[in-house]
């Protein structure tokens, strides 16, 4: 797994790829968390290079979308691969997370 | 019936990636399209995760062993083996998946990744025995 994230004004954008898996999702969870603590509650998950996602890498999401829902912010899926997708919809949480086609429309949604 | 592939791996969170390419070559193999091979996949990497987080945890070590077979209908039966902790499923609380989101984040001992694994496999079964340890038995039938 590789994470990359890109502070914007008001956005950061973090940019996953591979497999997010049990030995990778710690390392998610910290990166969402170090952004959460720094005060970024705005963040857009580019996901369309995610081979795989595990219960576990959903459960990282799920745990900064509610941490930055508190906060006022919020975490939206920008390009999720069809991987992703079917995760997302398998754990029946489609209605819990935006979804945009268009990383720059995501960014735009805050 | 066809011969039995095994495959025997440290039950450590570095080996999830080993086990995600033998099964992915098993599936393939005994005739499963690409969405029946990630589902596999998925069933066996949740299924390895537990036994690497909650079974053997951080104070245990021990192997998994994944052994794999096709029958004559072509279903593909997967039984995985671990000498960690005895695992009941019946005590592992089921998710109220989609309902709020305080479940899935604060789900104990797995109950995502057994939820997963129920839907996304034919048969999943739980066994405990002193001298075997956990057995696990999942099935995928053969769309054919």
């Amino acid at each position: 797994m590789q994470i990359s994230s890109r502070d914007l004004k008001r956005v950061n954008v973090v940019t996953v790829s591979g497999r997010v898996d049990s030995a990778a999702s710690p390392e998610l969870e910290k990166a969402l968390q170090d952004l959460l603590e720094g005060q970024r509650h705005q963040i857009v998950m580019e996901l369309a290079e995610v081979e795989y996602m595990s219960s576990a890498g959903l459960r990282a999401l799920v745990s900064a979308l509610k941490t930055a829902k508190k906060a006022g912010g919020d975490v939206v899926i920008a390009r999720p691969s069809e991987r992703v997708r079917e995760v997302i919809d398998l754990a029946g949480l489609t209605s819990v997370f935006t979804v945009y086609e268009d990383t720059l429309e995501a960014v735009g949604s805050f | 019936m066809s011969e039995e592939k095994t495959l025997r791996v440290p039950g450590r969170f570095e080996s999830l990636a080993e086990i995600a390419d033998f099964i992915a070559r098993v599936a393939r193999d005994a005739g499963f399209d690409e969405d029946d091979v990630f589902r596999v996949q998925m069933a066996v990497d949740e299924a390895c995760s537990n036994v690497v987080e909650h079974a053997y945890g951080p104070n245990r070590a021990g192997d998994i062993v994944l052994s794999c077979r096709v029958d004559g209908n072509g279903d593909l039966r997967v039984d995985i083996y671990d000498q960690g902790r005895p695992f009941n499923p019946d005590v592992v609380p089921e998710p109220q998946v989609g309902a709020d989101l305080l479940d899935v984040d604060e789900m104990k001992v797995g109950g995502l990744g057994l939820f997963f694994m129920r839907k996304l496999m034919d048969e999943v079964t739980f066994h405990f025995d002193e001298r075997v340890g956990n057995h696990l038995t999942m099935v995928k039938r053969s769309a054919k």
